[in-house]
């Protein structure tokens, strides 16, 4: 008897004793669960290597995929989903589940056809094509790419009970480009460009400003992400990657970047995503993303099923640069621990924050709190408020609060 | 701060080393990438800035805006710019701005003219963009204008009318002022004992 078989059968003693254990009617006879026998796959053979070219997910886990909310817009192709992130481990975001957030769906490019123009204030005009962008430095970074509408649901107060919807519109993947940096410089800045356009060659013309001086830091132009070419959602065959910065300036299927001397002030930048105060005047060209926490487990899609030892988790990101610490509060944001932060913790990146706790069924407010190398902390709602409003829509990266109650059930709520 | 290609490939050499083939685009040595002729930028450089700079040749009137907003636009935007379901509104929402309900329409809210021009040109009508014409295009610019007050009836929208044109919002945008620190890392007793004030629905989003 190994010693496994052996606690096994204690348990069951134990379960017995206590009339939690569903014996049926022959009490006191040896009783196997179902599984302790020799499993079905043990008597057959699992499908061949030639079934699955490229592989799936296995079948058991079908309900975790990307969700949208019908009633949030008007169109499923001016839309979004959201990536389900309670369901979730580490830092990266599988390609299949990064949420999507398009203006006028997803095409499809073949990547012979597509060329990527530079023109305006540089010395020479060029037209690229993806494999000629490939000849400048590869470089494969992490990075969160995340909605500025992230948690606009939520300004008004607590109304989606799920992670998914509350910060579901942020992912985080390997990005695999060469810097913009380069590109630019090879076709020769001239004096007094400032701004760059960058248009997608979506059905919507998709285009946005963006700060020279940013384009000559970190941006990246992508082809791969995670190790594999980007997927049609997220601007294949070739997109722009703003660090830090909310994802509508990361413009997917990037076709052309005009260089000028002042932003081009497109509705996507002046009528949209730009950021409402209460008192009637909107911020323009807020790109970076706060620092933003939440709580992945426990969130209301994971409830707690037992009492005991818990392992609390979360992510928590920030576009100015690395975290620092995360804590976490049981008691709705009167008393903080500090979480353990998992390596690794890398600028303007997910990070994974943990911290077990005994749960012995009372109810708790949990928070988790955010702060950067900067030394920006996470603000709550109410300092947060008093800076945005709540009209603003986007840049909501307020701490958010779970109610766990005595059954172990999740909710979302606000408080004041 | 110095790029590789500045390190590897002085740009001068760069263009020493231009090819040029006759009829052909000058190549960039033998970098990556070739210069793009005029005509192919042309074709694409439909942009149109909020000063108004890129702004075609062409020119519309609201009356023909009218018959064309009708045809291709009031399905989504509605009859008279109202919007229809969940798809935006053009018109009305002055003064909301600062309320709890704010209307973001082109009449409430968008700062500058050209911007009408140059996003029906590279969006509109949603799904079949880059369809329309020049002149239907200053046409549908002209007609939304007008619709929300800010033109008269005998607008004609061109490359030297839509950026003199005072949109009443104009004044409403700031840069980026968002608080640097908004809040202190207190560990302990950081507040009074808290209260619930709002609860997620259970059912939405499971």
């Amino acid at each position: 008897m190994t010693p496994g078989m052996k606690s096994r059968i204690t348990r069951r003693m134990l379960m017995r004793a206590a009339g939690l254990g569903a014996l049926g009617a022959g009490a006191g006879a040896l009783v196997r669960d179902a599984w302790a026998v020799v499993p079905e796959t043990r008597k057959g053979l699992g499908p061949g290597v030639d079934t699955r070219p490229y592989g799936m997910p296995s079948p058991h886990e079908k309900e975790v995929v990307r969700r949208f909310i019908p009633w949030m817009n008007a169109t499923t192709e001016s839309s979004v989903s959201f990536t389900p992130l309670h369901a979730l481990e580490g830092i990266i975001t599988p390609n299949g589940l990064h949420f999507e957030r398009h203006h006028a769906g997803a095409p499809v490019i073949a990547p012979d056809t597509h060329r990527l123009l530079i023109h305006g204030m540089v010395e020479r005009p060029l037209v690229f094509t993806v494999e000629d962008l490939k000849r400048f430095p590869r470089h494969s970074r992490f990075h969160f790419l995340e909605c500025a509408g992230n948690g606009a649901l939520e300004w008004r107060g607590a109304q989606n009970n799920a992670v998914q919807f509350t910060h579901g519109m942020i992912a985080c993947c390997q990005w695999t480009g060469v810097l913009l940096r380069d590109v630019l410089q090879y076709c020769g800045l001239k004096d007094g460009a400032k701004w760059l356009l960058c248009e997608s060659a979506d059905g919507a013309g998709y285009a946005r400003s963006l700060p020279l001086k940013r384009a000559l830091d970190d941006c990246l132009l992508v082809f791969a992400q995670n190790g594999e070419a980007l997927r049609p959602e997220q601007g294949y065959p070739l997109r722009l990657l703003v660090p830090g910065c909310e994802g509508a300036a990361s413009v997917k299927w990037l076709a052309r970047i005009e260089v000028g001397d002042a932003p081009w002030m497109t509705r996507e930048e002046t009528a949209r995503y730009s950021d409402l105060r209460p008192d009637g005047k909107a911020r323009l060209f807020s790109l970076e993303m706060e620092a933003n926490s939440v709580i992945t487990n426990p969130c209301p899609e994971n409830p707690l099923k037992r009492k005991g030892m818990q392992q609390l988790s979360g992510l928590a990101w920030s576009g100015r640069g690395r975290i620092t610490a995360v804590d976490v509060s049981f008691d709705g944001g009167v008393n903080w621990r500090a979480a353990r932060l998992e390596e690794p913790v890398l600028s303007k990146c997910l990070t994974r924050f943990r911290l077990p706790f005994e749960w012995n069924g009372e109810e708790m407010l949990l928070q988790s709190r955010a702060v950067d190398e900067t030394g920006y902390v996470q603000p709550d709602y109410t300092t947060n408020r008093r800076n945005k409003g709540e009209t603003g829509i986007y840049h909501n990266n307020s701490i958010t609060t779970w109610h766990v109650a005595g059954t172990g059930e999740v909710t979302h709520v606000q408080l004041d | 701060m110095s790029s590789w290609i500045e390190r590897t490939t002085p740009l001068s050499l760069l263009l020493l080393l231009a090819v040029f083939t006759a009829g052909e685009p000058l190549l960039a040595a033998d970098g990556p990438g070739r210069e793009a002729t005029p005509e192919e930028i042309s074709a694409l450089d439909l942009d149109v800035r909020a000063d108004g700079a890129g702004l075609p040749e062409g020119s519309g009137t609201v009356e023909q805006g009218e018959a064309l907003y009708a045809e291709k636009c009031a399905a989504c935007h509605g009859e008279f710019g109202e919007g229809v379901g969940r798809m935006p509104a053009l018109i009305g929402g002055e003064d909301t701005l600062a309320s709890d309900r704010p209307r973001r329409t082109v009449g409430s809210f968008w700062p500058f003219a050209p911007t009408v021009f140059d996003y029906v040109r590279r969006a509109m009508p949603f799904g079949h963009a880059s369809t329309l014409s020049v002149d239907e295009t200053y046409a549908l610019a002209a007609f939304i204008l007008n619709a929300n007050g800010i033109v008269r009836d005998d607008f004609v929208a061109d490359g030297r009318t839509l950026p003199a044109v005072k949109m009443p919002n104009r004044n409403g945008f700031l840069p980026d002022d968002r608080p640097g620190k908004p809040a202190v890392r207190c560990m302990s007793d950081c507040r009074s004992v808290p209260r619930i004030v709002s609860r997620a629905r259970k059912e939405e989003g499971k």
